[in-house]
């Protein structure tokens, strides 16, 4: 039971990363791209991004019932960043919708796509900044410690700042090459290439940042990475397909559904790589405690529960799925 | 403001503003599948215009409802960590089902919205059920979860500890079935009546106009069976609150002390001070029969529980006359309105009738916001009833004010945009749809 639902967990936390990278990222490219962007961008996540985003929601939702300890931890100690992330995804969502609803097309739609874009960087950067502080060994449930060193510091520092970073990238990422797949003439789609390119740089840039902002902070990453076969064959894999990926970029052919798998492989390669070095710990707590998969697993009738119901959901969302986006997304 | 004091109202404003959504997510597929379900039959222009036009605006307020929802999901650990610690995993088989409910419904509506001139009409059609159904089941599944924070079941409390957890038990627990229904309903009405209300207030300026006729037959249709039941449904709802939380129903009938036989309050301003109520109705041996089915019966009064296990009066009565003062409103409009179809047609589109209706708009809303407000305030002092008390389940943050202040601004901010949005949704109809043009 255990296993199975860890591994919807991580399964959805893929996804989101993905799907929902590609929603948040469009926010990011659309600020590269600027006002020509914004028709291709509204018409290519109108469909999807409501579905993309409940994600999110299942994961929520798995770590609630099934690790309630950890939820109720990290929303605790992490109340500040994961209102910010919350922030986000109230504005961005209301700024999207408002703008591709309104039926007329006037001044405002200036303010829509101001909050869209500020938003679509808000929501990314602080997830990577709860993820930071999850696995950075700060977090304290010593509430005689005061409130700065128990609320604050935990993901107010350079390793979880240099996360958030890495996160607009990666999400910026996803979302550019995935709208190379929706661009209608050469024009634009050598303009989208460009963005995926830039943007697959500065993912690698702070990727590299992140590992030596972890250094700095003492926290050795590097080492536990090097000491995991699979995260450095996983990391390999992912390096491996970035000089494919910049070819399939430059073709002029349509070979998008090859990029879109390619980019998949690797985005989930890399968190495949990081779940294998942290698994089976969710929080690390300063001193050396930690919350593991083990030690908050919910009872087993609970879990027996929790993969009932997502067993019938994936029957019935996996089809589902493919067929909006069959309808949708392939072959334009 | 203390942080109990700011987490509880930020927690009363999120799930006030979401519901409305939420019942708006719940009632408009069901209408907008019988309006293209007609267009289907009779092949009439008009009804394809009012599924458009009703789609459009839907889209919004979905949009929001996803939204107000994902902030739900992580506001119950922002506010209320301790209760979720214990309670995560009792009520997450409901939760669990309603994500599972929520993604069937996200995709069917992708499909319902943009599949208009990609799909086969029948299919198209049949999404629109399908996001009509999923949406009504994920109400279900969520009310389940807040029922079983009326009427805990499932597990043992041993030490402050859940153990011997029975997530099915604790889903199917007394109260699921008189809230679900009850709820259920409430969205029809609610949303029923505010959208006839907006058509019947559109045809006051053009009593001729096609489009808004049958909008508002077909919004009129759904609210005038769903507000005829839920009186009936009410009644069932309180009986079963009087078995298992004698202290709310106490409360909102503002019963101070233990009576045998119990009069009916109505109306009134309770005082606390003195444990009666001034200036209310009292009809004699009424509330023993409605809360009992027996007019002698002996009925529990707030003299019964000790002081810190009551909860507040004033709110909860004042919530509940309203709710019923506008469910019973709402149900004889809904009479006339059968009435009048029957055999006075001609009614139907004069002026005191229309402006009749188009006051109506926001009572189904207050009376849902009125009747979470005795739901919610009726369980206080306890979080879980009779298992934890909510002081016990706040986060330990300090400041939390702030998060409230900012929430409320935003909130507020995003109603307006929302009421001016469909303002110019509204403006735009004649423009877009033959079926409503002015002749
Ligand atoms: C359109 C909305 C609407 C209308 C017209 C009514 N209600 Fe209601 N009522 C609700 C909307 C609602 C609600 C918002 O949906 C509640 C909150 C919790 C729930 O399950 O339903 C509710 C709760 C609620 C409760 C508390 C249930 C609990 O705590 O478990 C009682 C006793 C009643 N109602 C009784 C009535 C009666 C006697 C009505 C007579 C006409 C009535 N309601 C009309
Ligand atoms: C599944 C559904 C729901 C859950 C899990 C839930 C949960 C909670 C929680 C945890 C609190 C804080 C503790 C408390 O003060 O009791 C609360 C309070 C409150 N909720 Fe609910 N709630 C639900 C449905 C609703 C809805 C739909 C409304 C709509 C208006 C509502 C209105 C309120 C109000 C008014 C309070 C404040 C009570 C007070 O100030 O005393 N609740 N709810
Ligand atoms: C009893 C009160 C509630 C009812 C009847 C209700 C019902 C609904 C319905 C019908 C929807 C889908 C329609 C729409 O998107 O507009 C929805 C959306 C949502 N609700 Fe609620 N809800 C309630 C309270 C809550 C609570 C307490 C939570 C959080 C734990 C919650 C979480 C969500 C989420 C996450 C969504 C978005 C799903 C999506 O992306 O479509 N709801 N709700």
């Amino acid at each position: 039971m255990l296993t199975l639902i860890i591994l919807i967990l991580g399964a959805s936390f893929i996804l989101y990363t993905i799907l929902g990278g590609a929603d948040f990222g469009a926010g990011i490219v659309e600020t590269l791209a600027g006002e020509k962007g914004e028709r291709t961008i509204s018409k290519a996540i109108a469909p999807v991004w409501e579905a993309n985003h409940v994600w999110l929601i299942l994961a929520v939702v798995i770590l609630f019932t099934g690790f309630p300890s950890v939820y109720a931890s990290l929303s605790l100690v992490l109340h500040i960043p994961l209102m910010m992330v919350l922030l986000g995804i109230i504005f961005r969502g209301t700024a999207f919708t408002f703008r591709h609803y309104d039926v007329i097309n006037d001044n405002t739609h200036k303010y829509y796509t101001f909050l869209f874009k500020i938003s679509s960087f808000i929501t990314p950067f602080f997830l990577g900044v709860t993820l930071g502080a999850m696995i950075l060994g700060r977090i304290t449930f010593d509430q005689s410690v005061g409130f700065y060193e128990m609320f604050v510091l935990p993901w107010l520092n350079l390793f979880c700042f240099m996360m958030g970073v890495f996160a607009i990238a990666l999400f910026g990422y996803i979302s550019a090459v995935f709208l190379v797949g929706e661009t209608k003439n050469d024009r634009e789609r050598r303009r989208y290439a460009m963005f995926s390119r830039q943007l697959m740089i500065f993912t690698m840039l702070f990727g590299l940042l992140v590992f030596a902002a972890a250094e700095l902070q003492n926290h050795h990453l590097l080492n536990e990475f090097l000491q995991s076969p699979i995260s450095i064959i996983m990391l390999l894999l992912s390096t491996i397909l970035c000089p494919v990926i910049w070819y399939f970029l430059n073709r002029k052919t349509n070979k998008t559904l090859y990029l879109r798998i390619a980019v998949g492989i690797q985005v989930t390669s890399i968190l495949i790589g990081w779940f294998y070095i942290q698994y089976p710990v969710l929080i690390m707590v300063k001193g050396g405690d930690h919350f593991t998969f083990f030690n908050t697993q919910a009872p087993e009738a609970t879990l027996q529960q929790l993969v009932i119901a997502l067993i019938v959901g994936l029957v019935l969302i996996v089809p589902g799925f493919i067929y909006l986006f069959k309808v949708f997304k392939v072959e334009r | 403001m203390d942080d109990l004091m700011a987490a509880r109202l930020q927690m009363a404003l999120s799930l006030g503003f979401h519901i409305v959504f939420a019942c708006i997510g719940m009632t408009m597929p069901v209408l907008m599948a019988f309006s293209e379900w007609r267009w289907l039959r009779t092949g009439r222009q008009v009804y394809l215009d009012i599924t458009k036009a009703w789609s459009k605006g839907v889209a919004i307020f979905f949009a929001v409802g996803a939204v107000s929802g994902t902030v739900l999901s992580f506001e119950l650990g922002l506010l209320w960590p301790e209760f979720m610690r214990h309670a995560g995993s009792i009520i997450g088989m409901p939760f669990s089902w309603e994500g599972t409910a929520f993604f069937v419904e996200a995709i069917a509506l992708g499909v319902f919205l943009y599949g208009w001139n990609r799909l086969n009409k029948w299919v198209h059609w049949a999404s629109g059920i399908v996001v009509g159904i999923s949406g009504v089941l994920s109400g279900i599944f969520v009310v389940a979860a807040n029922s079983w924070m009326n009427s805990p079941a499932g597990f043992d409390w041993v030490d402050g500890k859940a153990v011997n957890i029975d997530p099915v038990k604790a889903m199917f627990n007394d109260a699921w079935l008189s809230q679900a229904i009850h709820m259920t309903l409430a969205a029809f009405v609610a949303t029923g009546f505010a959208v006839a209300g907006v058509h019947a207030f559109l045809l006051l300026k053009n009593r001729k106009n096609i489009f808004h006729q049958q909008a508002l037959k077909i919004a009129l249709l759904f609210a005038a069976v769903a507000a005829l039941l839920q009186p009936i449904s009410g009644d069932y709802s309180a009986k079963d609150v009087a078995k298992r939380q004698p202290a709310k129903l106490a409360a909102l009938e503002a019963l101070y002390k233990t009576s045998k036989p119990a009069a009916l309050v109505i109306g009134g301003i309770p005082n606390d001070k003195e444990e009666r109520v001034d200036y209310a109705i009292h009809i004699p041996g009424f509330l023993s029969f409605l809360a009992h089915g027996d007019f002698k019966a002996e009925v529990k009064g707030l003299d019964q529980f000790p002081k810190e296990d009551r909860p507040p009066v004033l709110i909860t009565h004042i919530a509940f006359q309203i709710m019923v003062g506008a469910g019973f409103l709402l149900a004889a409009c809904s009479i006339l309105y059968l009435l009048f179809s029957w055999r006075w047609r001609q009614v139907l589109l004069k002026k005191w009738w229309l402006y009749f209706i188009a006051s109506t708009t926001p009572l189904g809303f207050i009376a849902v916001e009125a009747g979470w407000t005795v739901t919610e305030v009726g369980r206080q002092p306890w979080i879980i009833y009779g298992v934890m008390r909510t002081k016990d389940a706040v986060s330990s943050m300090p400041g939390l004010q702030y998060s409230f202040y900012v929430i409320t601004t935003v909130y507020i901010l995003l109603s307006l945009v929302i009421f001016w949005l469909m303002r110019r949704q509204i403006k735009t109809i004649e423009q877009f749809y033959p079926s409503a043009k002015t002749v």
